[in-house]
């Protein structure tokens, strides 16, 4: 017999439908074929011109129709492919999903080419007042709709029918969690039985990754691209920006079992902190990150002891694989040392605003494939994070219970816990 | 086959129930800062706006007044970290801490929860600029744009353009950290917003929530943001009833902000806080309005929010776009005892913080008992009654749609 509420009386949130898209392709059977045989779609950037750039690869998705439209039409076309991928699967209508959308997506602006074309169009005055000069004779509303923050959600909401008002949301590099957070407190108050949560980011840009760069997150070994993305590695040296999306279903198990859904895993409970150190640091003692975790714990009425594997952050920047592993060994304990923590990054690279979302469709694909990602190109550890990463190589594993962290500039820390099966 | 054990009632809900009230309200907008000084000045009749018509001409603004960051951003480091639109929103939101007695204390701080409503930050105008100039005489416009902003950009203008990083310098400043989000999507983002800080209260996960939002418009961009689809009033103002038919398309902005400390109400009275009101139901929707749905949107919206019989002061966001705000009119003008207040005629629109802004306007007319004087005489009619309820609606210029009641504590 499954219980249908949780430890604290509320309804337990089930994944009935999980889509995905990364640089290593669209959906999750190709995703996970390449994941789990160690493949990195990270390689040299073509989409724009790479001179003066310090940094010339990434992960980005190159392969869609939008994929050199802009940020706004590829984040959208990443969205809605993923999300239609987890809309069929759980078998519901993808017209018609009667639920609310959560979308994690990056802040939008007015695209270079979409500036350099408007401008270029006239020859009075100079700067700004010529835009707006030519910006309120536009006829079409396809360049504004790219600069409302709304809009991609507004685009989503019609396209699948979800209720009511859609909400677009940013917590940095957490986003995606959020947005799987979000639909999980949903449900679990009562306001609806299933919820569309989606993390997806096409806004690798020239201007993105200067922007990275400038602040010195940005990996520089651009020679082998598929090894610059090197977590918890001695010789690390930034993360490698990228794109993607993740989309989960949620829905109470009790709306799942009703109707005879197909239960791939159990949100078990999310947990989150804020920082208040500093705008890309963090806290030196890892405080926020480790009451991060222990709040999901606490969420899901999972004692530490219960977590069989990590799903890390493991952006590979110096900052941050050293602060999670001094969370995790916090958490933890001894344990942490056996316990194994892979990140899926140094195969994706870091997907920003849609990592969380894409790494808990993998934290779900690890549980009901028994299979863990491993962390590639651990070719020299870092003596100072003893960890388990599962170097290199993919590991047979009965995984029931997973954690997801995920840590954002700004001070945003979440972490979620997933399970293979109801209690 | 799996057996499903039924849980005890389906229909009881999962938590328990609690009231929402407000008891921090922190205002900057061109009428100076707080509720005191919106008060005296919205409640003398006739009061005429602060403009800028120059600066930003054909477009008239709002503009911020008068402020010293350094009263509630002490550090100049922190500061020089952000530019005008953190600065604003981090010094709203430190206003309203200290109205309800929260800034400073590090309990309180600690376990607050925070919900932004934002949109993205100030980009550097001249070195767009810039680039635009050298465009004209350069094919290869995307190396020209590597050599510029690799060289021109200042490496801490991205923090302080990104959406979140309100909120992260919220929490740096203010140390508000039990947890942060940050909502877009222009005026429904602030719906959204305070919606679900209320559910999270309601619902027993959250005991004190700081939600509201801050818009600086003295930026090209952020004229732009809106001029791309021509959304901006141009030639004399007028009051945003009054805009059908003239030059451009409605919408006069301001600069300024709004936040709202939400609290479990036995966890303010346990604390002992003044309490402005209760939060009643907060409603949201998304019209399909290509398809001609607002005006049935709104008036379901009204619907769903239970109006109370009666006279109801009721606080419009409305923007002045010509398509929303006719038929917000519509709707509200079919309700005959609605007694409408559109304050963006003497702010400007403040886009993500519009519904916060209603919703603090409201609240304030039910804590001070007395009811706003018309602010457009020729569209709006006498309300004389004591405010015991209040209605605040938000109908977005371009998208998403919402509506709360604000309540006698």
């Amino acid at each position: 017999m499954a219980n249908l509420r949780d430890h604290m009386g509320r309804p337990i949130v089930a994944v009935t439908g999980i889509g995905v898209v990364t640089s290593l392709g669209v959906g999750k059977a190709d995703n996970w074929a390449a994941l789990t045989s160690g493949k990195s779609g990270i390689h040299p950037i073509t989409r724009f011109p790479v001179d003066q750039l310090n940094t010339r690869i990434s992960g980005m998705v190159d392969f869609l129709p939008s994929s050199s439209k802009g940020a706004s039409p590829l984040t959208y076309e990443m969205a809605e492919t993923a999300a239609q991928e987890a809309v069929s699967e759980a078998g519901l209508d993808s017209g018609d999903f009667g639920g609310p959308l959560f979308l994690a997506s990056p802040p939008v602006e007015l695209d270079w080419a979409d500036r350099f074309s408007l401008y270029n169009s006239d020859k009075q005055d100079i700067g700004a007042e010529r835009l707006l000069r030519v910006a309120r004779a536009l006829k079409e509303l396809d360049i504004f709709e790219t600069t409302q923050f709304g809009s991609i959600a507004d685009r989503l909401a019609d396209r699948f029918g979800t209720r009511g008002l859609p909400i677009t949301l940013s917590t940095a590099c957490a986003s995606g969690a959020t947005a799987i957070q979000l639909g999980v407190e949903a449900i679990r108050r009562g306001e609806c039985d299933k919820a569309l949560s989606i993390g997806a980011d096409g806004s690798a840009t020239a201007e993105a990754l200067i922007r990275f760069s400038l602040l010195s997150a940005l990996s520089t070994h651009n020679d082998i691209p598929e090894k610059a993305s090197k977590p918890f590695s001695k010789d690390r040296d930034g993360f490698v920006l990228a794109e993607g999306s993740g989309a989960l279903v949620l829905e109470s198990l009790e709306a799942a079992l009703a109707r005879g859904a197909t239960i791939l895993g159990i949100m078990r409970g999310c947990g989150e902190k804020a920082d208040d150190f500093h705008r890309t640091r963090s806290k030196p003692d890892a405080s926020p990150a480790i009451a991060a975790v222990r709040a999901a714990l606490a969420d899901a009425g999972v004692g530490e002891d219960e977590i069989d594997y990590v799903n890390a952050h493991g952006t590979s920047t110096p900052e941050n694989d050293k602060m999670e592993h001094l969370s995790l060994s916090t958490v933890f304990g001894e344990r942490i040392a056996s316990m194994p923590i892979s990140s899926n990054k140094s195969m994706i690279g870091h997907t920003l605003s849609a990592a969380g979302a894409v790494e808990a469709a993998f934290s779900l694909m690890t549980m009901r494939e028994s299979v863990i990602p491993p962390t590639i190109n651990y070719d020299n550890p870092d003596p100072a994070i003893v960890l388990d990463v599962v170097p290199n190589k993919k590991r047979n594993a009965e995984v029931s219970t997973v954690l997801s962290n995920s840590f954002g500039f700004g001070g945003q820390n979440t972490c979620l816990v997933m399970a293979r099966e109801p209690v | 086959m799996r057996k499903i054990k039924k849980s005890p009632d389906p229909k009881q809900p999962p938590m328990s129930s609690h009231d929402v009230v407000i008891t921090g309200i922190g205002l900057v907008s061109s009428l100076g800062e707080g509720p005191d000084a919106h008060w005296r000045k919205l409640t003398q009749p006739g009061f005429q706006p602060v403009l800028e018509a120059e600066r930003f001409a054909p477009y008239t603004i709002h503009p911020l007044p008068e402020i010293d960051w350094n009263l509630q951003i002490a550090k100049r480091g922190d500061q020089r970290q952000m530019e005008t639109w953190q600065r604003l929103g981090t010094y709203v939101a430190g206003l309203a801490l200290d109205d309800a007695g929260i800034k400073g204390n590090d309990e309180l701080c600690t376990t607050m929860d925070m919900v932004v409503a934002a949109g993205g930050g100030e980009r550097d105008e001249a070195v767009d600029a810039g680039i635009l100039a050298a465009s004209e005489s350069r094919n290869d416009r995307d190396v020209l744009l590597n050599e510029k902003l690799t060289t021109e950009l200042r490496p801490t203008l991205f923090l302080a353009q990104l959406s979140n990083l309100l909120a992260g310098n919220i929490s740096i400043v203010h140390k508000v950290t039990g947890s942060s989000r940050t909502f877009m999507g222009e005026e429904g983002a602030g719906v959204s917003a305070v919606e679900t800080a209320a559910a999270r209260i309601r619902s027993g996960q959250s005991t004190h929530v700081l939600v509201g939002g801050a818009f600086q418009t003295e930026h090209s961009d952020m004229l732009l943001g809106y001029e791309l689809a021509g959304y901006l009033h141009r030639g004399p103002w007028k009051p945003v009833w009054q805009r059908q038919g003239s030059e451009g398309g409605g919408v006069v902005t301001g600069s300024g902000g709004a936040f709202l400390v939400l609290e479990q109400r036995e966890h303010a009275q346990s604390r002992g806080r003044k309490i402005y009101a209760e939060l009643g139901p907060v409603v949201s929707g998304r019209a399909r309005r290509r398809r001609g749905e607002l005006n049935a949107e709104i008036a379901a919206l009204l619907k769903q929010a239970h109006l109370p019989d009666g006279d109801l002061l009721t606080i419009s966001a409305a923007s002045g776009a010509h398509a929303a705000t006719a038929a917000e009119k519509a709707v509200l003008d079919a309700n005959p005892t609605l007694a409408v207040r559109a304050f963006s005629t003497l702010t400007g629109h403040m886009k993500e913080a519009q519904f916060p802004f209603a919703v603090a306007l409201a609240a304030l007319a039910v804590d001070r008992k007395a009811g706003y004087p018309a602010f457009d005489a020729t569209a709006e009619r006498q309300f004389a009654g004591v405010p015991t309820t209040v209605l605040a609606t938000t109908v977005g210029y371009h998208q998403f749609e919402g509506l709360g009641l604000i309540k006698a504590a």
